[in-house]
């Protein structure tokens, strides 16, 4: 356990090496920074000293190595748009993200899960097939046109719910949440379904697919001819190998959530990580372009990480420090 | 045709077919046979001969879309080919076991071997936890696994290929099944190991009466452990009859030649027989005896008559050649 | 009783009467599901229309919207025709800056069924050479590549679309970006997809590397290469073929998704997905035609390639059934 956790920390740490050094290369080569910082009319000499100051005159291994340690202790610079640290505008709009993604999860999650199982099991039945067509719509609408429509027909029409902003949040310390009150409830449902909708259609018919993966297996076959009941056999055995699937696929569809949400708040104007990092992308504002994908990778590196591990749990064939029997036939 | 009231099982005409788009493809034609309690019987045939549909036919998983387009199959005088899933599902396991061919693809991998062997045993039978898993043990003990108390929970990938088939046997065996359906049991195995598989198999139902029906394209494993032996062809059987007869004086043509292309210690031969040609594929089943295009002594009555069982000897035998004990021998010139 | 059942339905009479190409296509498992399925056959209906007026707009389209001389700014935000206000002219309406709906939809998905048939075919080429290098030179050439591909699949195609877009725009200036938007688009969409086809095609090649017609052909001398080429490429026809078709859609969509987040195609000569953003912005005033038409273009263009592409895979692996 402990050398498989190492190797995979190691890993991870490679990875975000990769991800700070193509960071550095967008800062070092994507237009000049001392160009965004300063003013119109700055003379040659301001332009060089503030060069100086930002160490833009050092060696590039040496300024990869400051860039790298800055990084690391969550200093991303100053935004050339917003003239603030990267960092505390991140801060700042995380929490909104992070609420709309979780929800979306779990929305995703719960109801994609059993959908997938049942049009799994019952592939000939008319539900599943109603599902099925239903979900390959899902997955041909796009989100922003989701959301558009939700839009419409829910703020425009009926007018139920609010179509944009994350309405009366709560402050808890610095965590604005929207979960304790009512506007800002109403306010994250059409974003969180928005959101969820794809994922959810998404799950569901990879479940689907692993499950009909797995009732073909000899196992399987073998625990019906060992006369198990159905329930036994689909919930048991069948479901417990689509386990591992199942959950890279939710570990990987929690990172694309994340990507996903960039288009929900542009529609719904919903004030999180996302939405920043398109008005950067826009602009051409590097160092929250730089530190918006810094802050990604790590987020898809941990939740790999976590992936990893819950494999070690449901899979007994990684457990390599188990006493392994030696058996000879 | 036997007609024995005494039989465990009875498969009478059956027929398997798979509708394509192309038309209906019979797989199992009108196929009738009989095993007795405590018996042995070895069903040999090449790949695609019926003999696996057969099998799963007897247990109800045949896989869609191929069905049981006609017959009767017959366990202990109860018909259970057109049991509702529920009760076939309770004979499976209960009153026939099954074994299949990988041992290494039999088992899931998630759940350890007690866990596998107690639910079956609970699934059939009235125990409690306790009493499932002295009865795994037990199991595990009588199938020739050493250790068993502590390899109990082992998970299956921690068992070599050997280890895991006598998993699989000790799951088949686990209810005191009065007929076993073993499913070429030593295929994927070494050949070391095959023959250990067998003479455990071969004890066992000894030890405990059950009834095996041994489906296996390898001679070597029907001489070995079979009372009696069924030969199959494209769909049908060429020949049934007890073990002895059907190795030295095989009967039907085809049985010949695939006893000819064993060699045996002590005789010498220059050159293995072999048979010309390959069976052939479902769609382009000749009318006739379908061995008809590969056999020596075809006659043109090959080609038009399907040939019945008939008894030669102590055995049955589906060729013309054979009629002359039942009618009279028809020389076409 | 026995003989009746002999004679089975058919398979006898042979030989099979001689049969022309065109016959076999027609006959072919491939074409039976196509021909079997509904669904499937107005998909390809669908697409085939969309295609053809898209490919034909400017002589389908009743009006040039883009030619600033036959605009007019009086007939801005018209309801469709139907409707009270509606004027005969404008079957759909207009959109705010006085020009034809329908018409800009029509060049719309012009450039936004350009922008995904080019990105596909980018990102099969690289894909598919980046698999056929990996399967056949191995080692640390393949462990390379397949590493980078495992962890661009785990990233999600339109935030790498969103970030070399960002780059892009970073290195060129905005009218150089507008000139060449196509070009950016079909290389960030098209980059973002290469990884499955590299996986398929390395699967294939590995499998047929080790065969020993390879190696036979090369004790007589031919290139290992070009026999893998010739080789491997037919065998992965078929799942690049799906693939391919698979990720049109997706690649319409991420076109669409750029545009409409406003790193695509420009207001000037739009895209669904720029008609849609725009459109947007008069939703709460009622204009619902402006958004609402482009989205169900686009949707139903999208959904119609996925269906294809469903059953193409169907089709072409019928065990997943």
């Amino acid at each position: 356990m402990i050398a498989f956790l190492v190797r995979r920390l190691l890993q991870a740490i490679a990875v975000m090496a990769v991800v700070a050094l193509c960071a550095f290369f967008m800062f070092q080569f994507v237009g000049d920074p001392v160009n965004q910082m300063v003013a119109e009319d700055a003379t040659a000499e301001d332009r060089e000293y503030l060069r100086e100051q930002l160490g833009l005159n050092d060696p590039i291994p040496v300024q990869f190595a400051n860039f790298a340690l800055n990084a690391a202790r969550g200093n991303y610079g100053v935004s050339y748009q917003h003239k603030r640290p990267v960092s505390a505008l991140i801060l700042e709009r995380m929490p909104a993200t992070l609420e709309l993604a979780v929800t979306a999860a779990i929305m995703a999650a719960l109801l994609g899960v059993p959908m997938g199982v049942y049009t799994g099991l019952r592939r000939h039945g008319f539900m599943s097939k109603l599902v099925m067509t239903l979900s390959l719509i899902g997955i041909s609408l796009p989100t922003f046109l989701i959301g558009i429509l939700l839009i419409y027909l829910f703020a425009v029409i009926l007018g139920w719910l609010p179509s944009f902003g994350r309405g009366d949040v709560i402050k808890m310390g610095a965590w604005e949440s929207n979960f304790l009150s009512v506007s800002g409830l109403k306010s994250i449902i059409l974003p969180a379904n928005t959101l969820a909708l794809f994922q959810m259609t998404f799950i569901m018919r990879l479940i689907r697919s692993e499950m009909l993966e797995v009732l073909r297996t000899d196992f399987i076959k073998f625990a019906r001819a060992r006369g198990l009941p159905n329930r036994a056999i689909n919930y048991g055995h069948a479901l417990k190998n689509t386990l591992v699937p199942v959950i890279t696929i939710i570990g990987l569809q929690l990172g694309s959530l994340i990507a996903f949400a960039i288009i929900t708040e542009t529609v719904f104007q919903w004030p999180g990580m996302g939405q920043l990092f398109l008005q950067a992308v826009q602009v051409v504002d590097i160092p929250i372009m730089s530190a918006y994908l810094i802050l990604i990778a790590f987020f898809f590196v941990v939740i790999n990480l976590i992936v990893d591990m819950l494999y070690y749990v449901v899979d007994p064939r990684l457990r390599v420090d188990q006493p392994a029997g030696g058996g000879h036939g | 045709m036997q007609g024995d009231s005494q039989a465990l099982l009875s498969v009478r005409n059956l027929r398997i077919e798979f509708p394509t788009r192309r038309g209906t493809l019979v797989a199992v034609d009108d196929i009738s046979f009989d095993i007795s309690p405590g018996e042995i019987l070895g069903v040999v045939g090449e790949s695609g001969a019926g003999k696996s549909l057969t099998g799963a036919a007897i247990i109800g998983l045949l896989e869609p879309p191929g069905r049981i387009a006609q017959g009767e199959i017959i366990l202990e005088g109860e018909r259970i080919d057109n049991l509702p899933y529920e009760a076939i599902r309770r004979i499976r396991g209960r009153r026939i076991g099954a074994i299949f061919q990988d041992p290494l693809t039999s088992l899931n991998p998630l759940y350890s071997v007690s866990r596998q062997l107690t639910e079956t045993i609970q699934t059939h039978l009235p125990m409690n936890d306790k009493q499932a898993r002295d009865r795994a043990l037990e199991l595990l003990d009588e199938v020739g696994i050493p250790g068993a108390e502590e390899r109990i929970d082992h998970y299956p990938h921690q068992f070599s290929g050997g280890m895991r088939q006598r998993v699989v046997i000790a799951l088949a065996l686990c209810a005191e099944p009065r007929l076993i359906i073993a499913d070429e049991p030593t295929t994927a195995l070494d050949v070391s190991i095959q023959a250990q598989i067998i003479s455990l198999l071969k004890r066992l139902c000894k030890d405990h009466g059950t009834a095996v029906m041994l489906v296996t394209h390898d001679m070597g494993v029907i001489a070995e452990a079979a009372d009696r032996v069924a030969v199959m062809y494209s769909g049908r059987i060429a020949e049934i009859g007890p073990v002895q007869e059907v190795v030295r004086a095989a009967k039907h043509p085809y049985t010949h030649g695939l006893m000819g292309s064993i060699p045996h210690i002590g005789h010498h031969v220059d050159q293995l027989t072999q048979i010309e040609g390959s069976m052939p594929r479902l769609q382009e089943i000749p009318p006739g005896c379908p061995f008809n295009p590969r056999c020596e002594d075809v006659t043109d009555r090959c080609r038009v008559e399907r040939p019945n069982l008939q008894p030669a000897e102590h055995s049955e035998v589906a060729c013309h050649l054979f009629d002359g004990q039942t009618a009279e021998v028809q020389v076409n010139e | 009783m026995a003989e009746q059942a002999t004679a089975g339905p058919g398979p006898n009479e042979r030989p099979a009467p001689p049969q022309t190409t065109l016959q076999r296509i027609w006959d072919s498992d491939v074409f039976y599901s196509f021909r079997s399925s509904k669904v499937t056959m107005v998909a390809a209906a669908v697409t085939a229309v969309i295609f053809f007026m898209a490919i034909f707009a400017p002589w389908v389209a009743p009006h040039q919207p883009f030619d600033v001389a036959t605009v007019d700014l009086m007939d801005a935000e018209l309801p469709p025709s139907w409707e009270a206000e509606g004027d005969p002219r404008f079957l759909i309406g207009t959109d705010n800056l006085g020009r034809d709906l329908w018409s800009t939809i029509l060049y719309g998905t012009r450039i936004s069924l350009t922008v995904g048939f080019l990105s596909v075919i980018f990102g099969l080429l690289v894909g598919v050479g980046l698999g056929l290098v990996s399967g056949y030179v191995g080692g640390y050439v393949d462990a390379f590549i397949m590493r980078v591909a495992e962890i661009q699949l785990s990233i999600p195609g339109i935030l790498i679309a969103l970030l070399l877009a960002g780059i892009l725009r970073g290195v060129l200036s905005a009218e150089a970006y507008n000139d060449a938007v196509v070009w950016v688009l079909v290389l960030t969409i098209g980059t973002s997809i290469w990884p499955q086809f590299a996986r398929t095609v390395r699967g294939s090649t590995l499998v047929e590397r080790n065969k020993e017609y390879v190696l036979a052909a090369r004790v007589i001398g031919l290139s290992r290469f070009s026999i893998m080429l010739r080789h491997v490429l037919p065998n992965v026809m078929g799942p690049v073929l799906v693939i391919a078709t698979i990720n049109l859609a997706i690649a319409i969509l991420s076109e669409a998704t750029l545009s409409f987040l406003g790193v695509g195609v420009p207001p000037t000569e739009p895209s669904l997905g720029t008609l849609i953003n725009e459109g947007q912005n008069y939703l709460f005033s009622g204009l619902w035609w402006i958004t609402i038409f482009p989205g169900a273009v686009l949707a139903i263009l999208v959904l119609a390639v996925n269906l294809l592409g469903d059953w193409l895979r169907d089709a072409l692996n019928p065990k997943l059934r």
